[in-house]
């Protein structure tokens, strides 16, 4: 593992844990859509869990975060439970969106996750504003903006970057490059590929970053938080990753080789850290199937959750489509 | 005791001292839009108040509708109280997205988690020679999407009081100013601080004919009146102000008491506010109008920049006299 973070037992096996939660319940997840209690999109982030699990590393209780349609690692990294996570997957009334949003828009008030924003680009705007509202309320948070590189191509990426910058704001930018924006390939979409250069032409301070590993993630993460809390202004994270599935459960993936796919498996995050934890002797076999055993029982507890989870009634189908006030 | 004299101000002047007003009564709220600092905004709406309030307050912003909007709306759900000016309503088309995708959808899709409570300001309507791309009405569009507000002030008193109305209501509101209304003067009666944005207005009473209006086309509406008046047909003009939620009881009790209702909508006539409206007449009061519910509304073009070809493309007082004739035989 890269960078000068010092690793210890605790925090590398809490890395560990963190992405193997994502990845068990997204492939729990993927099982209750053939079953059909999942319904809808279903965008999974297999393969990117050291993004997520990296940044939230650096982030405090008081920092929001705007996030994509492939959210679900965000928001288990993020500390919503899995429970009204899962929830929201079947549309239950219990789900962290009360069934209106589900597996695209997660939403927590609690952690200030303000959903997951299933328009390309559209969450970035959003972020430059709840930045600008914390620069006055709330000195010293920080918004992440979670984002595909596909967002790159939209006009709103590019008003928010400058307006970032100009205004100094508190929001760290984070690009998942997987790519593919669906189907299209960074080279078919993008002059410049490399998407930190974007950045750096509104002179926001900007870097690549192996979105594979969880600890280079990590350290990029806390030096940008640094930084931003400082009152330098936005900072911008590439991190260069793969989505190991497709893009949602709707997808022959005509436009990548299954060599690709292979070649890109071989680094996976997860069977790494696992591999590295237990070379560096942070992690016994049987600290493994503890963690595994944990991790199990809670995706089995929130499917349970959500079977017993009842349905809004129809008739508040319309509550909350104008508000009586503003929650506190 | 006599009442106070009435303060006489323009339509201008009336939405800036609720911005003064707004800003002095709450310090999380702030100004920001193109050109509304050191410009003073594209329609002097907001000279002045850079001076008086500072950059932190009256923040001008690159050219950037979209980030506009969906800044105001993160600031707005991080606590702040932001007053957005989009500068036209045609320009507010690069700002669709945040508005209708995150305004107006993210209380309901959160579960009533978050609420927006932003107000966004921007001009509307024609009649300066300003061509196709300052020049139309989108309020109507505007007023098709659940989860927003959209008033339309026509009066010198609802320039003054609906912004604090507007900063109140716990979700987002569009605030639509016609443009031919920034130089009108009218009276202020000292006695009303307060205007609400739930309901619509009767402005003028009449027993003959209905006329439904808001915004710009209100004074027409008025005017149109007086000419009917002068032919013995007594015409009750509405003003809508509130185009979303529309006030269903106040427009049904006019149109039930004179049966017949002509509708004036600056809009384009096809999939308009004034289309929602006739329908909503038909299908409850279908058996109470006497005549079919006619309609004035912008014709099917966009706006042009000649003098004579705009004036024939938007709605006029003679084109409002004509159909409410039609409807309603002098006595």
């Amino acid at each position: 593992m890269t960078g000068k973070l010092k690793i210890g037992k605790e925090h590398g096996q809490r890395l560990f844990r963190e992405m193997l939660r994502i990845r068990r319940f997204e492939s729990k997840c993927a099982q209750l859509y053939q079953a059909e209690k999942i319904r809808g999109f279903l965008h999974l982030y297999d393969g990117e869990e050291a993004v997520a699990v990296g940044v939230m590393q650096a982030l405090q209780p008081e920092d929001a975060v705007v996030a994509t349609y492939r959210e679900h690692g965000h928001a288990l990294a993020r500390g919503i439970a899995m429970e009204p996570i899962m929830a929201e997957m079947f549309g239950k009334v219990e789900g962290c969106s009360r069934g209106r949003g589900g597996s695209m828009h997660l939403f927590d008030r609690a952690t200030r996750f303000l959903g997951g924003n299933a328009i390309v680009g559209g969450g970035l705007p959003l972020a430059v504003g709840t930045a600008l509202a914390d620069k006055s309320l709330r000195p010293g948070a920080i918004t992440t903006c979670f984002f595909g590189e596909g967002a790159a191509g939209e006009g709103e990426f590019h008003e928010s970057m400058n307006l970032a910058a100009l205004w100094k704001l508190p929001v760290l930018f984070v690009c998942e490059n997987n790519l593919y924006a669906m189907g299209v390939p960074l080279e078919v979409a993008e002059a410049d590929t490399e998407i930190f250069h974007k950045a750096k032409a509104y002179g926001i301070e900007g870097e690549q970053v192996d979105g594979m590993n969880p600890v280079a993630v990590e350290i990029a993460a806390q030096r940008a938080a640094e930084a931003i809390r400082a009152g330098k202004g936005p900072y911008f994270l590439e991190c260069r990753t793969y989505r190991f599935r497709a893009h949602s459960m709707f997808d022959s993936q005509q436009y990548r080789t299954r060599e690709e796919i292979e070649q890109w498996k071989e680094r996976d995050p997860l069977s790494h850290m696992q591999q590295w934890l237990t070379d560096a002797h942070l992690m016994t076999a049987e600290e493994l199937a503890a963690i595994e055993a944990q991790v199990d029982e809670e995706i089995e507890k929130a499917v349970a959750f959500a079977e017993a989870g009842t349905w809004e009634s129809v008739e508040d189908l319309e509550r909350f489509v104008t508000m009586d006030e503003v929650p506190q | 005791m006599s009442d106070p004299a009435p303060t006489r101000m323009t339509y201008r002047e009336a939405c800036k001292q609720a911005i003064r007003d707004a800003l002095n009564a709450d310090p999380n709220c702030f100004v920001m839009g193109e050109d509304v600092g050191r410009y003073g905004g594209c329609y002097a709406v907001t000279k002045g108040l850079l001076e008086e309030f500072g950059l932190e307050r009256i923040r001008d912003t690159p050219l950037a509708e979209s980030v506009i909007a969906g800044a105001g709306i993160g600031a707005a759900i991080g606590g702040m109280r932001p007053i957005v000016e989009i500068m036209t309503c045609n320009f507010s088309l690069l700002a669709l997205d945040q508005i209708v995708n995150n305004a107006a959808s993210i209380p309901h899709m959160s579960g009533g988690q978050f609420a927006v409570p932003v107000v966004i300001r921007m001009a509307t309507g024609g009649g300066r020679q300003l061509a196709a791309q300052h020049s139309h009405s989108l309020e109507g569009w505007y007023a098709h999407i659940p989860g927003i507000k959209v008033l339309a002030p026509g009066t010198v008193e609802d320039a003054r009081h609906m912004l604090a109305a507007a900063l109140a209501d716990p979700n987002p509101v569009l605030i639509f100013e016609h443009v031919m209304l920034y130089n009108e003067e009218g009276d202020l009666d000292p006695a009303v601080d307060a205007v609400d944005i739930s309901s619509a207005k009767v402005r003028r009473d009449g027993k003959d004919v209905t006329i439904l209006t808001y915004g710009g086309s209100l004074p027409k509406a008025l005017e149109a009146a007086e000419e009917l008046a002068r032919d013995g047909i007594a015409a009750e003009v509405v003003d809508l102000r509130v185009l979303r939620p529309l006030d269903d009881a106040t427009i049904f009790a006019s149109v039930m008491r004179t049966r017949r209702c002509v509708i004036v909508d600056e809009g384009w006539r096809s999939g308009s506010l004034s289309a929602e409206i006739a329908a909503r007449l038909a299908d409850e009061l279908f058996f109470e109008l006497d005549a079919p519910v006619r309609r004035v509304c912008t014709r099917e073009v966009p706006v042009p920049y000649a003098a004579h070809l705009e004036a024939e493309a938007l709605p006029q007082v003679a084109d409002i006299v004509t159909a409410a004739r039609r409807l309603a035989k002098p006595q």
